[in-house]
């Protein structure tokens, strides 16, 4: 019954999703949908179970009640094996980068070409060349341990190890959480140059409001276990419902508005 | 997926990582180039990703350096984006790669870990015993608590496999013994065997392996995740010590608790041997043990006990010490937890050679 034509499967489809561990109630009735090309970002507090939603949407964990698709597949194929073609299908930084320590940074952005493809190793090395150079990082750190690299590398290595099989949806957990100001607005720019450049859509567990207004499409804001608002950064910012009107116009979520509103006029 | 038809290079099909291999192998070498000029009709390409841009820059790049001229024709205008993005970055992808310092450099560098190592470790040893003094100086600053939960778990816990498995190389010796002793008709010798292989040597060794395996591989995990999890730099901005608030804890404890395993695991041996004896031998319970008393001497006893601290401090100095060297990351953890069992049932064997030698000089 909606205006919009939708033609296209959506890329992800939440529905009805309900996470219980033990008697801990994470999840209650989530539903959401994410749609090709979009930035979208899940919010939250801290424990309001938005990283478990995005374990569940990758297929790391299994929703108590309810049914997440992926590219129109049910989720749960990922766990055997003919769910590779959909595993190739996205990319996942972890919050911490979750780099293998025993690699080289090329060696851990190459582990998913040697994995899924037949290319021989100069063409995965030219391939392995050009994601570090997309993600902003120096050549000479292709040789480097994770253990040598500093957080703000950290992150763009595990972008890149992400974003290395060109996927059409890339998952981010926390993408800019403990990176230093500076670092932090260079990685959202990194972030839209590179979805411009290879178009793929974002979904993205965040709350770092400056990210929120400058990236985000759309917005899910999970509290107690319920999405409790859904859509643009300007309707949740206006939105009656005390939950989401305490989390966005706190004095940081109105410094974050301002400023952001400040860029938008400065290109204009 | 390509078929040339007269410097026409017709390209089909998909030209993405999963698929672009043998196209890759198709385009390698010089065939196609030879002609010195080349079209590439690619509006039938219906797939297209880096890996493809990259296969395709890496085709031009390699025939325009031969002398060929590539025209490129009909490439989707959402392609050739991916393919100016290559080759915009080509710079960065073409340069050699950076390569790993050479062997002599590495040598040289291992040598000067090695150096460091040692001195680092001598660091570990003084500091540790400087540090164990205060036990006897000031008894109340050391953290029993920790000393007796570590006397559990490393003691207490440890006593059914001890007790278990030098039953069972008191068994083994015995069985082995008997035979060659039942050929000479000596059967009652076999208290000798039993008695000092077990006191003297085996049963220190054996509770020493095991305690390496247990408990030292323990410590040098737990310190290792401690120092990963950064817990280690937070006991120090309290102005505490790690080395008294692990280390010697774990110290005193296994020099505590080791001695008092081996002389478990020498009634449990010994106990072993005397089953097979009875059943094997004829030697009767009560033989035996009068043998026992006066073949074995006091002495051997004392000897295996006596080792037994010294192998204790090795072991838990040894696991320490690797747990507090990790500096990377958890791969480090699993890395430095072998070193230290290895290292410490080593050089428990090297100690309890160099007290072989000793004592048979001293004519114990």
């Amino acid at each position: 019954m909606s205006l919009t034509v939708q033609t296209e499967t959506p890329v992800i489809e939440v529905s009805h999703v309900s996470t219980r561990f033990g008697q801990a109630v994470v999840h209650e009735d989530v539903s959401l949908m994410v749609v090709r090309g979009e930035i979208f970002a899940i919010a939250g507090g801290n424990g309001s179970g938005k990283s478990t939603l995005l374990r569940e949407i990758v297929g790391l964990l299994t929703p108590t009640s309810g049914e997440i698709r992926l590219f129109g597949r049910d989720s749960r194929e990922l766990e055997g094996s003919d769910g590779q073609p959909l595993h190739r299908r996205f990319g996942v930084m972890f919050q911490g980068g979750a780099l293998f320590s025993s690699m080289t940074l090329a060696e851990n952005v190459a582990v998913p070409l040697r994995e899924h493809t037949h290319l021989n190793a100069r063409i995965i090395r030219d391939i392995v060349a050009l994601k570090i150079a997309l993600v902003g990082l120096p050549p000479d750190s292709a040789v480097k341990f994770p253990s040598e690299l500093s957080g703000g590398m950290r992150r763009r290595a595990a972008l890149a190890r992400a974003i290395v099989m060109d996927p059409e949806l890339l998952f981010l957990d926390e993408p800019t959480a403990g990176l230093d100001p500076i670092i932090a607005d260079g990685f959202d720019q990194l972030l839209v140059h590179l979805k411009r450049l290879l178009g793929f859509t974002v979904v993205m567990v965040t709350h770092d409001l400056d990210t929120l207004w400058r990236l985000a499409d759309r917005v899910a804001l999970l509290g107690s276990g319920r999405v409790v608002g859904l859509g643009t950064m300007e309707e949740l910012a206006h939105c009656e419902d005390p939950l989401v009107h305490e989390y966005f116009n706190g004095p940081r979520g109105r410094a974050a508005r301002l400023q952001y509103a400040g860029t938008v006029m400065h290109q204009d | 997926m390509t078929l040339v038809q007269d410097r026409l290079l017709r390209c089909q099909g998909s030209w993405t990582m999963p698929d672009i291999a043998p196209v890759e192998q198709a385009l390698r070498g010089s065939f196609w180039t030879q002609h010195g000029a080349l079209v590439l009709e690619t509006s039938d390409i219906h797939a297209f990703d880096t890996g493809g841009a990259v296969v395709l820059q890496r085709f031009l790049t390699e025939a325009r350096r031969g002398g060929c001229e590539v025209t490129i024709q009909g490439l989707r205008s959402e392609y050739a984006q991916l393919l100016s993005l290559v080759a915009s970055n080509w710079g960065a992808i073409a340069t050699d790669p950076p390569v790993r310092p050479n062997r002599g450099v590495r040598l040289e560098l291992w040598i000067r870990d090695r150096f460091a190592d040692m001195v680092r470790a001598l660091a570990f040893v003084g500091e540790s015993v400087v540090a164990s003094l205060r036990v006897f100086v000031a008894p109340s600053q050391v953290r029993w608590r920790t000393c007796l939960q570590s006397l559990r778990v490393d003691g207490v816990n440890a006593l059914p496999i001890t007790g278990l498995l030098t039953f069972l190389i008191g068994v083994v010796i015995a069985y082995q013994g008997a035979e060659q002793l039942r050929k000479f008709g000596t059967n009652i010798f076999i208290v000798d065997l039993v008695g000092i292989s077990l006191l003297r040597e085996i049963a220190p060794l054996i509770v020493a392996i095991l305690v390496a395996g247990r408990s030292g591989s323990a410590y040098a995990a737990q310190i290792g995740t401690m120092k990963v999890t950064e817990e280690l730099d937070a006991v120090k901005t309290f102005g505490l010590s790690p080395i008294d608030l692990l280390v010697l804890p774990r110290v005193v404890a296994l020099i505590v608790a080791v001695p008092l395993l081996t002389a478990y695991a020498d009634v449990l041996g010994v106990f072993g041997g005397m089953l097979i004896a009875s059943n094997q031998l004829n030697v009767s319970f009560t033989a035996f043990l009068s043998r026992f008393d006066e073949a074995v001497a006091l002495r051997h006893f004392l000897i295996g006990i006596g080792k037994a601290p010294f192998f204790a401090a090795i072991i838990a100095l040894v696991g320490c010490y690797q747990g507090l060297q990790i500096r990377g990351g958890v791969d480090d953890v699993g890395r430095q937890t072998t070193i230290s069992v290895v290292q410490s049932i080593f050089l428990v064997i090297i100690f309890d050679a160099i007290c072989s030698i000793l004592l048979s000089w001293w004519d114990l």
